[in-house]
């Protein structure tokens, strides 16, 4: 993806940017090792607060899926007319670290959606209003 | 056990819309119908719990029914509101604090999906405003995963709607009385595939009340109560795939539901074979799916098998949501649990008309589930 300015992102703090693919940004318990997404403060596992930043990569599996068929309401803010509004694919990635993480999918085709199939993390413009800058969210896309 | 509580009085202000009237005047309807139903008067009872989600405070109601000074708690707990409400009045009654209580719930929302603020469930805004806080794409993301690990098809999906209609159509007081066809369901708008619409239930308003007391006074106010056998709540544990998380634990655990249904059948000794006529929390058909397996009525992948045949039909081995279920009647948080016991005990007293499931049920079984991770059991006996 060619941007010329850095992008205007929604979730900043969840991602680094400037390598081949974007990075996802979590956190890892130091005591029993558990992973979370976003990052956590505290660990629900075994109730420590000792948590370590921690990426979990650019790639995954698909763990479940499906498709958003209607416009949400507030706070959705993709800011499209309803008579406008385009189905969206949501699902869980699962990461390298078992950690499953919810996101829009690239494509909203029943037919290309299989659990299992590898997933690459991209940027989506999820928000393009005429006269603003696009507004960017994280996405996974077909490996 | 000498300690037992019963329910002796049932009330209702049917679940749908009625614009002319508030969510708290249709919770006090349904608890002057409960008092009818046990032969009481408001000045009679020592205690109340209750709640609403969108309808306002519960001890509000007092202004309608009389300033009598008994001690009213408002709950507030989601989707186990009524389920939390029984289980604190029957503490209650059992500590000697009072001899008759009511338990109380009651909802007016807003038409459409909900629509839950981020920092109210301590997420960001980026998680509303991507499009991704939204409770139906749980519900659909849950159960596609279910289908896939336990080979089911859409075709139990469409059977769980097909028969909440058609027994809602049996039930006078159910909102949605018009039978489905097969076809119907399967082409209904794909909302969040792989449920679509008349697999979802609406938000919706009303009004449920229990009037209750010790099970060895109980026959003084009526000749049919219904014991309860086990009130349970329980919260989620770590790993439990609930609503509005960004990010699930590498190692799955067992559901809120598993633990509250397995300390409900230890505390009445009974197990899923002894049940007679079965609620379930079904918010949409997945759910239903998910949870027949979750409470013990079966193995993970049996429904689709225990469905087609029938058993859980009216007249099936395990009836199901004999009222028609939240599917049928709408979902008004604070009420929906309550309305769930109430069928039971309308089943139990051997008095649900059309739908009445065949010979005489001693035992039935409530259960709900909701955000944030919460379940809520009963195990109720014909007294």
């Amino acid at each position: 993806m060619n941007l010329d300015t850095s992008p205007k992102l929604a979730c900043p703090d969840l991602l680094r940017l400037g390598g081949e693919h974007p990075v996802l940004l979590g956190s890892r318990c130091t005591d029993c090792g558990e992973v979370y997404f976003p990052a956590s403060e505290g660990c629900t596992r075994c109730c420590s607060t000792a948590m370590e930043a921690f990426a979990l990569g650019s790639f995954g599996t698909l763990w479940s899926w499906t498709i958003q068929g209607f416009q949400p309401k507030s706070p959705y803010n993709g800011g499209e007319a309803e008579a406008d509004f385009q189905p969206y694919g949501v699902g869980y990635i699962e990461m390298p670290s078992g950690v499953k993480v919810e996101s829009r999918l690239t494509i909203a085709d029943p037919a290309q959606l299989k659990i299992g199939m590898p997933m690459v993390l991209v940027l989506l413009p999820y928000r393009q209003v005429p006269g603003e800058a696009p507004v960017y969210t994280y996405a996974f896309a077909p490996a | 056990m000498d300690n037992e509580v019963a329910i002796i009085g049932i009330g209702m202000h049917p679940f749908g819309r009625t614009d002319a009237l508030s969510g708290q005047q249709q919770g006090a309807h349904a608890v002057r119908e409960a008092l009818k139903d046990a032969g009481i008067e408001w000045k009679d009872v020592g205690v109340a719990y209750g709640g609403s989600q969108d309808g306002g405070n519960a001890d509000a109601l007092s202004n309608q029914l009389g300033l009598t000074g008994l001690p009213f708690v408002n709950v507030a707990n989601g989707c186990a509101t009524g389920g939390s409400a029984l289980a604190s009045v029957i503490a209650a009654i059992q500590s000697g604090m009072a001899e008759i209580g009511v338990a109380v719930g009651f909802d007016k929302h807003p038409r459409g999906a909900f629509n839950p603020k981020p920092k109210d469930w301590g997420l960001e805004d980026w998680y509303g405003e991507t499009g991704l806080m939204l409770t139906t794409q749980f519900f659909a993301l849950k159960t596609r995963r279910y289908m896939f690990e336990y080979g089911i098809t859409d075709d139990a999906l469409v059977r769980i709607a097909q028969r909440a209609f058609r027994n809602g159509a049996l039930t006078p007081h159910a909102w949605r009385r018009r039978e489905l066809s097969y076809a119907e369901i399967a082409e209904s708008m794909a909302v969040n595939l792989p449920l679509r619409k008349f697999m979802f239930c609406n938000p919706a308003e009303g009004g449920a009340a229990l009037v209750l007391c010790s099970a060895k006074h109980a026959r003084k106010y009526t000749a049919n109560p219904v014991i309860v056998k086990a009130a349970v709540m329980r919260t989620r544990h770590h790993g439990s795939f609930e609503v509005f998380n960004p990010g699930l634990a590498a190692q799955q655990s067992p559901a809120p539901t598993v633990m509250a249904s397995r300390a409900a059948f230890e505390f009445a000794g009974v197990g899923p074979q002894d049940i007679d006529v079965i609620q379930l929390q079904d918010t949409d058909s997945g759910s239903e799916l998910i949870h027949i397996a979750e409470n013990g009525f079966c193995e993970h992948g049996e429904q689709q098998h225990l469905l087609a045949s029938g058993a859980t039909d009216i007249h099936g081995r395990l009836p199901v949501n004999t009222d028609g279920g939240c599917l049928a009647n709408g979902e008004p948080v604070g009420a929906s649990g309550l309305r769930q016991v109430i069928e039971i005990c309308t089943q139990l007293r051997g008095q649900a008309g059309q739908r009445q499931v065949p010979g005489t049920p001693r035992l039935g079984y409530t259960h709900v589930y909701g955000a944030p991770g919460v379940s809520a059991v009963t195990i109720l006996q014909a007294g």
